[in-house]
């Protein structure tokens, strides 16, 4: 008995140490009364925008970033810090719709919620259902970057991943989703099949892959590809396209089976304290003036209409970041499948890593 | 109440807050399940065959980055301990300035010394040598692992070599021993302390490395240390983390019981 109250006393001791530390947070927060804490990807704003949101309305911006959705989402569930507003991807957003996570937008009171264009909420209803909980930010889709002067042949397939002239010339994405989302596609399967069969097929194909894959990278493939480390790389568009920029001998496509379009979105957690300043903020995000700044910055495709119109055509003709209506029509948005395919999918994934 | 003891009191809020609480946390999140009841199952999932192979492929790793690093480090520390004067603590101090940086930095320095188009396989096509395909390979862990590591296996094998006496060396020597059999009774014995020290500096650290393995590794080699990490920070699974934690230090206890056990005769003065 005496061993478990002293266990029990040191674990309190933890818990006022731990939640000290959040709690002091918290009273900071409290103590100035006007603020805002945003969590976001890394390198997804330009941060002048944050500056001129400061100035023009006297919120003061805790800005804090993350790599990955489940790095955003083990950090939000710790509670350490209260999230006032979480920018994520569709599916991450759609599984804290689901948890009860996510708190309404008040779109009413938005004045330039009109500026968003009806195509993409209607994509977005993918994952919430009535466009009430997620304002999307920017989208983009998962296709080949590839190095011409490598790659002879024309690229318009998936299969190409598995061609053996390109062994170790391959950068595969080093996460779940994106990795399993290639063969299923090329595979004519959905990229939201619940179907065991169908994801032990995908894994089997990766596993034959993985001995002509030179590496899994998530943002590190950019400057591989850059530095002509690779032939070939399953990339995000956005990235693509600041690649393309450095090396004018890469170029980007999305394969005609289809891909993942995705939409990151800004959402309020329930973990809230400042909801009206959250939706301030998102207003703000959409109006176009900022929304340029942080498209010339991103450089992803906008689901902003009005500066949508207002580019020049040059850049509305760039097929990286707007690909072709035909292509688009075969594209999906990631949904989230329930933690038991989840956790299917988290061992698959193990189960490809140490093959 | 001592005045003096007072001045413990930073380490001893360091050492609640910092090591005994995370390790009484990883003790419980180990023992128990996700539902809250006690459980050994997370120790028992090393049984898991994509465990016990990272965890095997972890051993295989750390083993040979400490051999390497101990023939690098021990006649370096056996030269550098004999010779005298300033042109020793320069060379000590090409040892120790990369430590000055941090570690991650020199990985991806590595990385772009080990890539396709990197630096080394540019130096090799200039002399007309084929270009060597080394990142993201086992190999490129074991050079990343040897080049962190080695400052460890240098300075206490250093240090228990510059402290033994030169009388005993002189002594044997006018007793007619030769250099070989100096080295074997007296060098070799009294330098034992450094080597463990050593040996233990390096193999704990790397045992559980799962950086390296990422970035120099492509990825594609999954560690003891990769598979904890992606349960804490993708599957969310603080549990099985936990437990195989518990696991991997029971490895690392053991470890370090062999080799002190092996020291009981020397010193068994450690220098870390």
């Amino acid at each position: 008995m005496k061993k478990v109250k002293v266990y029990m006393c040191l674990m309190a001791a933890g818990v006022v140490i731990l939640g000290g530390c959040g709690s002091s947070d918290n009273e900071n927060a409290a103590d100035s009364g006007n603020t805002l804490v945003v969590f976001n990807y890394g390198d997804y704003i330009d941060f002048t925008t944050i500056e001129m949101f400061e100035k023009e309305t006297g919120i003061h911006v805790e800005y804090e970033q993350y790599v990955t959705p489940e790095d955003m989402y083990t950090k939000y569930q710790s509670g350490n810090i209260p999230y006032d507003l979480i920018c994520t991807s569709d599916y991450m957003v759609e599984k804290m719709i689901r948890n009860g996570e996510a708190k309404k937008i008040d779109k009413t009171s938005m004045e330039y919620y009109e500026n968003l264009d009806p195509t993409y909420l209607e994509f977005c209803r993918a994952f919430d259902a009535e466009n009430e909980y997620a304002v999307p930010y920017f989208w983009g889709t998962v296709g080949i970057l590839y190095n011409t002067e490598m790659v002879e042949e024309e690229v318009d397939s998936w299969d190409i991943l598995w061609d053996e002239k390109y062994e170790n010339q391959i950068i595969m994405e080093n996460s779940m989703r994106d990795a399993f989302e290639v063969p299923l596609k090329w595979k004519g399967k959905s990229l939201n099949t619940t179907d065991e069969e169908e994801l032990r097929e995908a894994q089997a194909l990766l596993m034959e892959q993985k001995k002509m894959v030179m590496a899994y990278m998530v943002d590190e493939s950019r400057d591989a590809m850059i530095a002509g480390d690779a032939a070939l790389a399953v990339i995000y568009s956005g990235d693509a396209t600041a690649a393309m920029e450095a090396n004018e001998n890469l170029d980007y496509v999305v394969p005609e089976e289809g891909s993942n379009i995705w939409f990151d979105c800004w959402m309020i957690p329930d973990s809230c304290k400042h909801p009206e300043n959250a939706q301030k903020f998102i207003d703000f995000m959409n109006r176009e003036d900022i929304a340029r700044i942080n498209f010339d910055y991103v450089y992803y495709g906008t689901p902003n209409k009005v500066l949508y119109e207002s580019l020049d055509e040059e850049t509305k003709e760039d097929y990286t970041i707007f690909p072709a209506e035909r292509t688009l029509e075969k594209c999906e948005v990631y949904k989230y499948l329930g933690s038991e395919i989840e956790s299917f999918y988290n061992q698959l994934w193990k189960e490809l890593k140490a093959y | 109440m001592n005045k003096r003891k007072l001045l413990a009191g930073p380490y001893l809020i360091w050492a609640i807050g910092f090591i005994i609480l995370p390790l009484l946390m990883i003790i419980y999140y180990g023992l128990t399940s996700p539902d809250g009841g006690f459980t050994l199952e997370n120790l028992s999932a090393i049984g898991d065959s994509i465990h016990y192979k990272a965890l095997g492929q972890s051993l295989l790793i750390a083993f040979g980055s400490t051999c390497i690093s101990l023939l690098i480090a021990y006649p370096l520390a056996y030269i550098l301990s004999k010779n005298q004067g300033s042109k020793k603590d320069i060379i000590i101090m090409l040892f120790i300035l990369p430590m000055w940086i941090n570690f991650l930095l020199r990985v991806l320095a590595l990385q772009m010394i080990l890539a396709n188009t990197g630096i080394l396989n540019g130096i090799l096509n200039f002399f007309g040598l084929p270009s060597q395909h080394l990142l993201y390979t086992r190999t490129a862990i074991l050079i990343g692992m040897t080049y962190d590591y080695l400052p460890f296996m240098i300075l206490p094998i250093y240090n228990a070599m510059c402290k033994i006496d030169r009388d005993l060396i002189h002594a044997a020597a006018d007793l007619g021993a030769g250099s070989k059999l100096i080295f074997r009774k007296i060098i070799l014995p009294l330098s034992m302390p450094g080597v463990i020290s050593g040996i233990i500096m390096v193999f704990v650290p790397s045992i559980s490395e799962f950086a390296i393995a990422d970035i120099l590794g492509g990825s594609k080699i999954l560690l003891i240390g990769n598979v904890i990490e992606q349960e804490f920070s993708l599957t969310n699974n603080w549990h099985l983390g936990s437990g195989l934690s518990i696991v991997l230090m029971v490895f690392i206890f053991i470890s370090m019981a062999v080799m002190n056990k092996n020291d009981a005769e020397g010193e068994g003065q450690m220098i870390w």
